[in-house]
């Protein structure tokens, strides 16, 4: 167990540094990033004061290596338009997007996994039918098309929820559906392939034949197995959940990292665009990190090391 | 059986949803590459007085505006249709462009392994662990957008999906016999990877390309919904339904329209390309 710890630790510090560094290369990806991390219209003064300022006069690999260094110190850089340091912009940002994000994956998983068990086990029988329509239009579905049309519907013609901001526990039923719809098309495939996976074993079979009726053996086998792959899946989705945030939010007003993104864009404040994509991706990585020890703990032959 | 045969005699007994998918799909694909002669307006011109218009609005010239007019007057069925070329035009391209680089870097690092293989792999993760939509955002930020700068952040983006499949597909063809029988009759490295790896690992990567196709779709007018794709006058979904989100309650043709054919067109993608997932791959195919 220790050896396969201490490896995937290995392996997300490893992933981590990577994400930092296609960051800063992308950042000089338009050549120059003086310009990114100086106001519209600033003069060449100003830019050349900046540009030494920074550090940008260096050689390349300095940069760089001030940049890991800044980045372990948990060192942000500061916002070149509001004049505070961009992890304080960032944070207070956070609660708003994790509250967001929650909720969008208790809709996914909620309505994504039963979807899916159902379409496992009443599969090719007529009620399949209407759920893989369900789900299909779900990943079919642009997340800022369904925001709209909600809004159209609940917001403005309805007038049941507010269609936008953050007015009570109502304001984050809309954005959560819009958020987790795609992801919720996710859980429901996957519960589907892990369960119909599992239905053919011989275990089941054996289930089956000593008189154990369907219900019990899914709830009581069958799910516990299908859900190793629905974990992994889980921790694959909140990445999508955080980054479809940018979307979602910008569509309901909703004041998280991903509205946030884009003022910061509009702003041309890069350094903060850059902070939360640094923030999202190590969120990501750790979340990663945990469903994989996770499973650890449930499934053996992987804590062992054995295929 | 070949792959394309194959697909021939099962496209034959396909049913009646896979049929209207793929009509849906091949509207959609004429739709692009005739906008010009379609439209039946210039979709940049504009007209002050004809603003918001109703779909159906005929001018005292006798001039019928079928979906109506958007918020300069422009008539919005010209720009819905080519509104799906833009689209059309940046999925194609930059699927081709991640399909290109994800399945050669993942054949090479299937086939030479060692430390080519750790490399590739290593950097796929990598990529795998920024969540592409933001890395997205992120370039086109920096760079600017525009068409170009769109088709290749996507398809630099992406390639890494493609990738991990080529790569455990060639893991697994590598170890049969006849690559073997192959090599020892002299067939060098490019000769072995074009002529017997990639056709027997190219079923894969078109259910793979097939998702991408749909998912590129909604990450151009994600994008230029965002105002970081397709730059105005230029027409896009993306652009226009976020015009028109400003005129929901005066103008709801603004967003039905463009809404209604980005939502088919993706339909149609993902169910086409699920229907081919569960032809190609066996494992996934519905028994009885």
């Amino acid at each position: 167990m220790l050896r396969y710890l201490l490896s995937r630790l290995l392996q997300a510090a490893l992933t981590t540094f990577g994400v930092m560094t296609i960051v800063f290369f992308v950042m000089r990806l338009s050549g120059d990033p003086v310009l990114l991390l100086v106001p519209e219209g600033a003069t060449r003064e100003h830019i050349e004061t900046v540009r030494r300022e920074l550090g940008f006069v260096q050689p390349i690999w300095r940069q760089y290596l001030t940049f890991l260094g800044g980045l372990l110190n948990l060192e942000l850089g500061v916002s070149v338009v509001q004049r505070v340091p961009a992890w304080d912009i960032l944070a207070s940002r956070i609660p708003y997007t994790l509250a967001l994000a929650g909720a969008a994956l208790l809709v996914a998983v909620g309505f994504g996994i039963p979807a899916g068990i159902a379409m496992a086990i009443w599969r090719g029988r007529w009620f399949e039918r209407p759920i893989a329509a369900l789900v299909v239009t779900g990943q079919s579905m642009p997340t800022f098309l369904s925001g709209i049309l909600m809004i159209m519907l609940f917001a403005v013609t309805l007038r049941w929820l507010p269609s936008s901001g953050v007015d009570g526990p109502a304001s984050v039923v809309m954005p959560a559906i819009a958020l987790g719809m795609l992801s919720m098309s996710t859980f429901a495939r996957m519960a589907r392939i892990a369960v119909v996976d599992e239905l053919s074993k011989d275990y089941v079979r054996a289930g089956l034949a000593r008189g154990l009726p369907l219900g019990k053996v899914v709830t009581r086998h069958v799910l516990r197995n299908a859900a190793i792959p629905v974990v992994t899946i889980a921790a694959l989705e909140t990445g999508n959940l955080l980054a479809g945030a940018i979307i979602v939010e910008t569509v309901f007003a909703w004041p998280g990292i991903g509205q946030l993104a884009i003022q910061a864009i509009q702003s041309r404040d890069f350094l903060v665009v850059q902070a939360i994509v640094l923030f999202v991706s190590l969120v990501y990585v750790a979340v990663n990190l945990a469903a994989d020890l996770l499973y650890a703990g449930i499934d053996p032959r992987i804590r062992l090391g054995k295929p | 059986m070949s792959l394309a045969a194959n697909l021939r005699t099962r496209l034959a007994r396909a049913p009646a949803s896979i049929i209207i998918m793929a009509s849906l799909l091949g509207a959609f694909v004429l739709m692009a590459l005739f906008a010009p002669l379609l439209a039946p307006f210039d979709p940049a011109r504009q007209s002050l007085i004809q603003r918001l218009r109703p779909p159906g609005h005929t001018t005292a010239q006798g001039l019928t505006y079928l979906m109506g007019t958007d918020d300069l007057g422009r008539d919005l069925l010209s720009r819905v249709i080519h509104g799906a070329r833009a689209s059309m035009l940046v999925a194609v391209a930059s699927v081709s462009v991640s399909l290109l680089i994800g399945s050669a870097l993942g054949m090479l690092a299937g086939w030479r392994r060692g430390w080519i293989e750790v490399a590739i792999m290593r950097f796929v993760d990598i990529m795998l662990s920024i969540p592409a939509i933001l890395l997205a955002v992120l370039a086109v930020a920096v760079v600017g957008p525009g068409f170009q700068t769109l088709i290749l952040v996507l398809g630099l983006t992406r390639w890494p999906r493609y990738a991990r499949v080529a790569y455990a597909q060639t893991l697994q063809v590598a170890t049969l016999p006849y690559m073997r029988a192959a090599e020892l009759a002299g067939a060098g490295g490019p000769r072995l990877l074009l002529r017997h790896i990639l056709p027997n690992i190219a079923g894969p990567l078109l259910v793979v390309a097939t998702a991408e196709f749909g998912l590129m779709i909604l990450f151009e007018a994600s994008l230029s919904f965002l105002g970081l794709g397709i730059q105005p006058p230029t027409p896009s979904w993306g652009t226009i339904l976020s015009a028109g989100r400003q005129y929901l309650e005066r103008a709801w043709w603004l967003t039905a329209f463009p809404g209604a054919c980005l939502f088919l067109l993706v339909l149609s993608v993902n169910v086409l390309g699920d229907w081919l997932r569960d032809h190609l791959d066996p494992r996934s195919r519905p028994r009885g």
